[in-house]
């Protein structure tokens, strides 16, 4: 019982952290990209 | 359940077994949404085409126009935040976060109508009015919740959550672009079908961080968790009534140490970009200089994150003295940089110059924590954040015309921002001697267990 409430915890946060974390990586990403350009 | 009651603080009491480490994404949620704030020039040019299409023809919008709808989104957060506060900390965070989705979509709905009947006083009323108080109850709605959950990292905690709002123009710049792009035709620019998509996702997303956000039961502790034995003294564990709060002499230095780094901040990032080009010229080109605003914004939403976590270990009182000093020394050696042509130099000042704008605003909520204790932290902060929108008038004006001041006297561009920086540089003095005097708050301040006004927040 606990076991299934620690893996359903995990998937939780796993799907929470994912939720905001792709977006905001993607979009990191793309400003990184840009940024590059003051080394060119 | 009702939607009323699914919205009730007492329907957000986490049940055994939450992971507190929810929070902060249910936090960026919201701030990743409203940070979008940052990005909205992006629709500034297409939207002064809207008739002419290809270029402004009569009839369109000017740009002086619609820099309106930033200024009066964020004299509505200042405004809203300031207003809103205790009703966020006393209904809770998913109430808070709800009708924050609510004013920020419903913003972006009304400023797409503006669009559609081409009537800018309707993105006035939408974007700047409903949206600005989007931004400004979603800014402060899950700060005393964050730090309930971690009393062991106030300022990690909060600098998560605010980070988040200086990434939202990561996602939103892109997306707005990509938007437009795809509903843009020979014969309409896509602003309208932008902003109807983009509220759209934003509702959307900001209503999952409502769903996801809990508040600790009362008593809650993180396990293994023991508050220190010997407390600083200038970490309260007295709470401080929100409207007691602004009558100490704490309150408004923190709000000048606040204004004025923000002050010397923002004063420089609206213009790095125009910065950078005039003080090496032939050495940054344009196309350079985008990418090093690109950078500051990274630095600015990393900073954010770094300072405030820092702030745990080393105080939020020394962590704005670093603020100052530190500042104080960057600001005198850009024209150093730019007298000796030190791009490396000058990009390095400026990338921490910003990191420690950005950790200005993700500190302080921890900074109100420790003077004036949880209860009203939120609240406290919403009051404070009108040192924000003061400073996001002085800054930009200091510079701005600092610069043509010199100009028309005769100082070559290249050294017009000279005097401009050592003015920073003064400012982060005053600054210093404000946190200089911040000391704990009066006892005479403190709420005592039998405060009558305690009974409208006993559940908070």
């Amino acid at each position: 019982m606990a076991n299934e409430t620690d893996s359903s915890t995990t998937l939780k946060l796993i799907l929470a952290w994912g939720f905001v974390g792709i977006p905001l990586a993607l979009g990191v990403y793309n400003t990184l990209l840009n940024a590059m350009k003051l080394f060119q | 359940m009702g939607l009323a009651s699914f919205l009730d603080r007492e329907h957000t009491v986490a049940k055994p077994g939450y992971s507190r480490w929810l929070v902060p994404p249910a936090a960026l949620c919201v701030h990743l949404c409203i940070g979008q704030a940052y990005a909205l020039s992006v629709f500034n040019l297409p939207m002064t085409k809207l008739i002419g299409i290809t270029q402004s023809a009569p009839g369109d919008w000017k740009l002086t126009e619609l820099g309106w709808i930033f200024s009066l989104a964020m004299l509505f957060l200042g405004g809203s935040a300031a207003v809103f506060g205790r009703w966020v900390e006393e209904g809770g965070p998913r109430r808070a976060m709800f009708t924050a989705a609510l004013c920020w979509a419903g913003g972006f709905l009304i400023s797409a109508l503006g669009v559609y009947m081409h009537t800018l006083w309707l993105i006035y009323i939408g974007y700047g009015v409903i949206g600005g108080c989007g931004l400004g109850i979603g800014y402060i709605s899950p700060v005393s919740t964050l730090i309930k959950w971690f009393p062991d990292r106030p300022g990690m905690a909060t600098g998560m959550a605010i980070m988040g709002f200086g990434g939202g123009a990561f996602i939103a710049s892109p997306l707005s672009v990509w938007l437009m792009g795809k509903f843009n035709t020979a014969t309409h620019v896509g602003v309208m079908e932008a902003f109807v998509i983009m509220g759209l996702i934003y509702f959307c997303f900001m209503i999952v961080g409502s769903i996801i956000v809990r508040v600790p039961a009362p008593g809650w502790k993180p396990e293994g968790y023991t508050p220190p034995a010997t407390s600083s003294k200038l970490i309260s564990k007295n709470d401080v009534y929100v409207y007691d709060a602004v009558k100490t002499p704490q309150f408004w230095l923190i709000w000048l140490v606040l204004c004025l780094n923000v002050t010397a901040g923002i004063g420089v990032l609206g213009q790095a970009s125009a910065m950078s080009q005039e003080m090496f010229p032939g050495h940054i080109t344009p196309i350079a200089a985008a990418g090093f605003v690109g950078l500051m914004s990274l630095f600015n939403m990393g900073g954010r994150f770094f300072w405030a976590s820092t702030s745990d270990f080393i105080g939020r009182k020394n962590t704005y003295f670093v603020f100052m000093v530190l500042g104080f020394v960057l600001y005198c050696t850009v024209p150093y940089a730019g007298a000796t042509g030190s791009v490396a130099l000058f990009v390095c000042c400026f990338l921490i110059i910003i990191s420690m704008y950005g950790g200005g605003f993700s500190t302080v909520p921890a900074y109100l924590k420790d003077m004036f204790g949880v209860r009203y932290v939120g609240a406290i902060h919403g009051i404070l954040l009108t040192a924000w929108s003061a400073a996001g008038i002085f800054g930009p004006v200091i510079v701005n015309y600092l610069r043509e001041y010199n100009i028309t006297h005769g100082v070559p561009k290249a050294q017009a921002y000279n005097n401009t920086m050592y003015i920073m540089a003064g400012l982060l003095v005053i600054g210093f001697i404000c946190n200089f005097f911040v000391k704990a708050v009066a006892e005479r301040y403190h709420m005592k267990a039998n405060d009558p006004r305690l009974a409208s927040t006993a559940k908070a």
